[in-house]
């Protein structure tokens, strides 16, 4: 149960699903943290994400890595579209509102999904789908990993540092984090409130369509796919703190690796189980600033 | 007094037309939209008079249809008695969930979003257990009698679901105009200052989440006892939460008849779609979220806002 040798590519490998994770998480709390809103429709966002990379590779047969700027373009316009023409205009000025159209606009994605690609659950296959590396640890103890999974923690780490780079570095940043602070000072000192609002929330889709060219080689797509990631998103959100970027990185790191372990000694679905009884015990032990602050 | 009023002619009619149609497909329409109904005024007495929005109310109601399986197929419980306890069952996970989130004071998307990881759970967690059938679910035994809440024909069904929109009706009139009602809208209004009124924000929302869920373990058992089947994927997934939450959103939460119209419209709307375009998976979800997306957008009150505007306009004055 303790050997080495099984640990060790279990952590390796809850390190790189957890990861993507933590990209998927990253733009949640962007979301948050400038819009004050739950976003109940990323899943969904990453579900359609998923299906895009699928599509250009199935019908195009362009490689899922190389169209990543095309899917993550794609993906911040989509969320600027949405967020300036329906849910801007839907919420009213109240949180309650925001958080149904986020629901609605879930319910409409995965539906639509479940129309046009039925229920079936898609792959695809490329010539390093199974490729595996061999890395070295400690003591002996060696771990093959699968490549997609590498250039997945190595691309999600990238994008994660991309990003912060963007909020420290530029202008852009810079207005966005005056808007999650200050709306009202944001806006006296000329800053179009509503564009950095759709722009965020384009940002925070964008993270989802990277993250779904480094998931898709080594996983699969299905209408439902999405669910199971926003669960585990908002776990991470809210380990890692509301808003708060290196939380989500490193609480998307920890539920990677808790999941893994998991699988690993209770099985599958009740590993799944672990990452929810995690969310469940920080609402009770620590729900002070992770969580109920802001409500 | 009125409201009172209103329910007693509301049942006759209803009762009238389940007794006297000669129509399958009516006596069907009438039920369906009468359960839908229930599910709706369940999540109203919650989310419209307290304020809580539940994304995750299926976790009440598959308890509710889970525990009428159990006491009947395992415990030997005959139907009626096994009613009350699905009810109990399902009110005690709200007691323990809502004393969890209402303990930290969990409120708006933080609310919406525990009740959505508890369903999840409990979804996981029936999956993997034997009592609850895992993966296969638990299938009831057809014996069509009264006593066993089964009938030969949907006539049967009509009545029992319309008696428990009765009583969702009733309580819903009740909560109107109790004190304990005008707390949990006081609560719901302005949390600081009822608590500065002396009222305890904690026992009242814990209470109304109790009631909320107490009915939707009644759906969750006539739905077992209707359809003889339960599976994770009915009892906990999305698809009942959100029906819940839609039909009194659509008709008008926080009012006595909003969620009946909500619900009426909805089922009927789902019912031409599928005349129209056929049983295709997932379409009639995708209208349920427009819908969900215009209303919010063009008619945050909902159906019954829309007619209470309508009266006021018509009185001329603002009351």
């Amino acid at each position: 149960m303790f050997d080495l040798g099984i640990l060790y590519p279990a952590v390796l490998n809850g390190l790189t699903t957890g990861a993507v994770y933590a990209l998927v998480a990253l733009g949640l709390t962007l979301i948050y943290g400038v819009l004050h809103i739950i976003n109940f429709a990323h899943g969904a966002a990453l579900m359609l994400a998923l299906y895009a990379v699928y599509l250009l590779h199935q019908r195009l047969g362009w490689d899922p890595y190389a169209v990543l700027p095309l899917v993550v373009a794609g993906m911040f316009a989509l969320g600027y579209a949405l967020q300036r023409g329906i849910i801007n205009r839907a919420s009213h000025g109240k949180d309650e509102n925001i958080l149904l159209v986020t629901l609605g606009l879930a319910i409409v994605m995965e539906n639509l999904a479940l129309l046009v690609f039925k229920s079936d659950t898609r792959t695809i296959d490329t010539a390093y789908t199974l490729s595996t590396v061999a890395l070295p640890g400690p003591f002996g103890a060696e771990a093959m990993i699968a490549l997609p999974k590498l250039v997945a923690f190595g691309g999600a780490l990238a994008t994660a540092a991309a990003l912060l780079l963007l909020m420290r570095g530029t202008d852009l940043g810079r207005a966005i984090r005056a808007v999650a602070k200050e709306k009202q000072g944001a806006r006296l000192m000329g800053i179009d409130v509503e564009h950095v609002y759709a722009v965020s929330y384009g940002i925070g889709l964008a993270c989802l369509g990277a993250a779904a060219c480094f998931l898709l080689p080594a996983y699969y797509v299905n209408p439902q796919v999405g669910s199971g990631f926003v669960l585990v998103a908002f776990t991470i959100v809210v380990l890692g703190g509301m808003g708060s970027f290196g939380g989500a990185l490193l609480g998307g790191l920890l539920v990677g690796v808790v999941e893994s372990l998991g699988g690993l000694w209770f099985g599958d679905s009740l590993g799944q189980v672990g990452i929810y009884l995690i969310f469940i015990a920080v609402l009770l032990v620590r729900p002070q600033g992770l969580f109920g602050e802001r409500a | 007094m009125r409201d009172l009023a209103a329910i007693a002619v509301f049942v006759a009619l209803v009762g009238a037309l389940l007794a006297s149609t000669g129509s399958g497909v009516m006596l069907n329409f009438v039920t369906m939209a009468l359960y839908a109904t229930l599910l709706a005024q369940a999540w109203n007495l919650l989310g419209g008079y307290g304020g809580q929005f539940s994304f995750g109310h299926a976790l009440f109601f598959g308890t509710g249809a889970y525990a009428q399986a159990v006491a009947q197929l395992q415990g030997g419980l005959p139907a009626w008695l096994a009613l009350p306890l699905a009810v109990v069952a399902a009110a005690a996970v709200a007691a323990f969930v809502g004393a969890l989130a209402f303990r930290y004071g969990l409120k708006g998307s933080y609310f919406a979003l525990v009740t959505l990881a508890f369903a999840e759970v409990f979804r996981i967690v029936a999956l993997q257990l034997p009592f609850t059938g895992a993966g296969v679910g638990l299938m009831l035994p057809l014996q069509e009698s009264a006593a066993a809440l089964q009938f030969a024909s949907p006539r049967g069904y009509g009545f029992l679901v319309l008696g428990l929109v009765t009583l969702a009706l009733l309580a819903t009139a009740w909560l109107r105009h109790s004190r304990f009602g005008a707390r949990l809208q006081a609560v719901r209004d302005n949390e600081d200052a009822a608590r500065a009124l002396g009222i305890d924000p904690f026992a009242t929302k814990l209470a109304a989440c109790v009631l909320s869920a107490a009915f939707m373990g009644a759906a969750g058992a006539f739905y077992l006892q209707m359809f003889h089947y339960i599976d994770p994927g009915i009892a906990y997934g999305p698809t009942t939460s959100v029906e819940a939450l839609l039909g009194a959103i659509v008709g008008g939460m926080g009012t006595l008849w909003g969620p009946v119209l909500g619900a009426l419209a909805l089922h009927g709307l789902s019912d031409a779609t599928r005349n129209l375009f056929g049983d295709l998976p997932g379409l009639n979800m995708v209208i349920y979220g427009v819908v969900l997306v215009l209303i919010v957008t063009f008619v945050p009150r909902g159906i019954a806002g829309i007619g209470l505007s309508v009266r006021r306009l018509w009185r001329g004055r603002d009351d």
